[in-house]
């Protein structure tokens, strides 16, 4: 027994050992552009994780098609996180490892504030599809291509005043969630100035996400027309069957985590009929790059793409057109590559799915126009 | 040598001989970021699980709340390093006080909770443990501290009632946590915190005080009528374990830049994992625990080469550890074999 256990402890150790060096990284100039993503592609953000990537991906299959970035083709490497900081450095680690030049991620904030410390340090260029706190692009190295949580409530507010979609409005959020809370306070602070009155704030958490009627009477009781709901989708069907079984039918009115509802399972998608999210992206949109994106994305992936996998697809774009203003090549340093790229962010302006002329401040946080979108039918529309 | 010194003294030796042999694989440049990355979780994993050990399997009473007292420990830690970081730049003794605190917090709501939950038989610790991960998850999401050029401002619930000027910063945000910590966590210091809890926690078991414990945990009736003050030893054993797991939680509070208390990463799920380290690596031995952590932490990172597959695989790995560790007819066939080993040794010998 005890030689046995000797035996089994030296196993162990060697073992470890050998994991260890197994995957000790090549480094040095390669003649491809490494770009890694981050996201969730299992866990309960999934939707969000694989939306982004695959997004990411049909732009890289894009761009190597037309002839790659400065004639460099792309490689792309997808790790999960499953929305977790933890994970979310290791999966970063990992694809150090592989020799990521250029970072598409991390696709949800809190593992985006962990991980952005890291490629500060290591001058890893990183541009995020939709991590949206303000503190996510503090390093210079670091961009986003989608709006601040900030931005996204003040801008929703401004929108239901000028639109007048309501004079009495409720507020649920998320109190235990970053993201939620970030954009109710904006939503708060703006609608001081706006034509409405908020009559009902009300808060749930995470443990308790399942049950709504509290929530949704006092709305009621309070004679809200409108319902701002900033949180994810998941919680949203929730609501959005709860408030039909109770029979209150207000606007409800979400932001960029509302998008993706209709692909919820078991939700009847007849309860999301005119619901109001504030997205930069529909997937009706006329134009032909919106088109285009939408029917491969159909074909590879078979489901309509949510606002996400535009920003994956944009985040590739921009990193192509920042390479190409600076005229860089892959074999270059992280180092002379961050730099170089983190310049040319600013000079840039680029066209994608989620916004025309989108440009870029130092400071690394986007500027475009911010668009709303009605679900009809069973499909998100424009609303003009 | 006593067999308990021996035994300590394998422990310690086991876990230096990893750091060093770590180290020199480090200086050789054979160690992959994703593995050094991992370095730092694996002791603050390692930390807790002998921590909670000492609950379990020590004191055998049940604790499903560790990730409660990690919290505690990274939170109390990582506000203690961001109030003095302004005041203080050496980064060792940032953490050292950080720790201080951490360990202390941790053991005084170990204290609070043990006073009326170890006087009870039964399985009420599990309960009230369990509850007070949850609780103290949620206390946390709802404080608000900030700084602006006035001083500190605080506000429980409501964050509205702290109006900010123009310099202010927040120090800790409700659901969106502590950000900006520094990351001072490092391997060594893992490391050095796992050797003085070992030697701590096995000059614990080995004392009057660790059998007067372990007595309890074999006959409660017994111990009390040689006079052991039952709930004395059980709320010493417990505090000293809750403590512990604070020590872990000041390490991973300064391991990642920012700290949020989620579900996934200081819900009861963690408290399990803990648990799981225990059980994994057989309650009542630290060496185990320390083994059982650093596997279950480093094998999903392995198996990122699988994708997808690795939460199955994860899975059925766990599960056939757990089983060949602990099965009665796995070990009834370890035993066999091991027989027959020596018996083709003593073969051998007459030959």
């Amino acid at each position: 027994m005890k030689v046995m256990k000797k035996v089994l402890a030296v196993a162990l150790m060697a073992a470890m050992v050998v994991s260890m060096t197994a995957c000790g990284g090549a480094k040095g100039g390669s003649s491809t552009w490494k770009i890694g993503g981050i996201g969730p592609l299992t866990g309960g953000a999934a939707l969000y994780g694989n939306a982004a990537l695959n997004g990411a991906q049909i732009a890289v299959d894009e761009i190597n098609e037309a002839g790659g970035i400065n004639g460099y083709k792309i490689e792309f490497k997808a790790e999960d996180d499953q929305h977790d900081a933890e994970k979310s450095v290791n999966a970063y680690n990992s694809l150090k490892d592989w020799g990521m030049q250029a970072l598409c991620g991390t696709v949800t904030t809190t593992p985006c504030l962990a991980v952005a410390e890291l490629s500060a340090e290591d001058n890893i260029f990183e541009v995020t599809p939709s991590a949206s706190n303000p503190d996510v692009v503090s390093h210079d190295n670091c961009f986003q291509v989608c709006f601040t949580d900030p931005n996204q409530g003040s801008a929703s507010a401004k929108y239901i005043g000028e639109k007048k979609l309501a004079s009495k409005v409720a507020v649920i959020y998320n109190s235990s969630d970053s993201y939620s809370q970030g954009v109710e306070e904006t939503f708060v602070k703006e609608a001081a100035n706006q034509s409405f009155e908020i009559v009902v704030e009300t808060a749930f958490t995470d443990d308790s996400k399942t049950d709504f009627s509290t929530q949704l009477q006092q709305c009621q009781d309070a004679g809200a027309e409108l319902v701002f709901c900033p949180f994810y989708y998941e919680v949203a069907a929730v609501i959005l069957t709860q408030a039909d079984q109770m029979g209150y039918k207000p606007i409800f009115f979400g932001v960029d985590g509302m998008d993706g509802i209709l692909g919820v399972e078991n939700f009847d998608t007849k309860l999301a009929e005119g619901v109001y999210l504030l997205t930069p992206f529909a997937a009706d949109a006329t134009d032909e790059r919106t088109q285009k994106f939408v029917k491969t994305y159909q074909d590879k992936y078979g489901e309509t793409p949510i606002q996400f996998a535009a920003d994956g697809y944009d985040v590739i774009y921009v990193i192509k057109a920042a390479a190409e203003k600076a005229n860089l090549k892959p074999d270059q340093t992280n180092e002379e590559l961050c730099k170089a790229l983190s310049q040319a962010m600013t000079q840039v302006s680029v066209d994608g799915l989620t916004g025309n002329g989108m440009t870029w401040a130092a400071s690394g946080e986007v500027s475009k126009a911010p668009m709303a979108v009605i679900i009809k039918d069973g499909v998100y529309v424009s609303v003009e | 040598m006593k067999k308990t010194t021996k035994q300590t003294l394998i422990t310690l030796g086991m876990v230096l001989a990893c750091y060093a042999v770590v180290e020199i694989l480090m200086a050789l440049g054979l160690v992959s970021s994703l593995m050094k990355g991992v370095l730092v979780p694996v002791c603050i994993y390692s930390l807790c699980a002998i921590g909670l050990n000492i609950c379990v399997g020590y004191l055998g009473e049940l604790s499903l709340g560790h990730a409660g007292f990690m919290c505690v420990g990274a939170f109390s830690g990582a506000l203690c390093t961001k109030f003095l970081e302004g005041f203080i730049h050496n980064k060792a003794i940032l953490f050292i006080i950080a720790l201080f605190v951490g360990v202390c917090m941790a053991a005084l709501f170990g204290f609070l909770i043990g006073i009326p939950v170890l006087r009870l038989n039964g399985d009420y610790l599990a309960i009230v443990t369990l509850a007070f991960g949850e609780i103290i998850k949620n206390i946390i999401n709802n404080i608000y501290i900030a700084k602006d050029g006035s001083g500190y401002r605080f506000a429980f619930i409501n964050s509205k009632t702290i109006e900010l000027g123009e310099e202010g910063t927040w120090i800790l945000n409700g659901p969106q946590g502590i950000s900006k910590i520094p990351r001072i966590s490092n391997f060594t210091i893992g490391i050095v915190l796992i050797l003085i809890v070992l030697v701590i926690s096995y000059n614990l078991v080995n004392s009057r005080t660790g059998r007067a414990i372990m007595s309890i945990r074999d006959n409660r009736i017994a111990a009390e009528s040689i006079g052991i003050n039952v709930t004395k030893y059980k709320m010493l054993a417990f505090v000293i374990s809750a403590a512990i797991a604070g020590a872990g939680g000041v390490l991973y509070a300064h391991n990642l830049s920012t700290i949020t208390a989620t579900p996934t990463n200081f819900g009861y799920n963690m408290s399990i994992m803990i648990l799981v380290f225990v059980v994994l690596g057989g309650m009542g031995s630290f060496r185990g625990s320390i083994i059982a952590a650093a596997l279950l932490t480093l094998l999903p990172e392995m198996l990122r080469g699988l994708s997808d597959y690795r939460m199955l695989i994860y899975s059925i790995v766990l599960i056939a550890m757990m089983l060949f560790n602990w099965a009665p007819k796995s070990r009834e066939w370890r035993d066999m074999m091991v027989e027959k080993f020596k018996e083709k040794r003593l073969k051998k010998e007459v030959d």
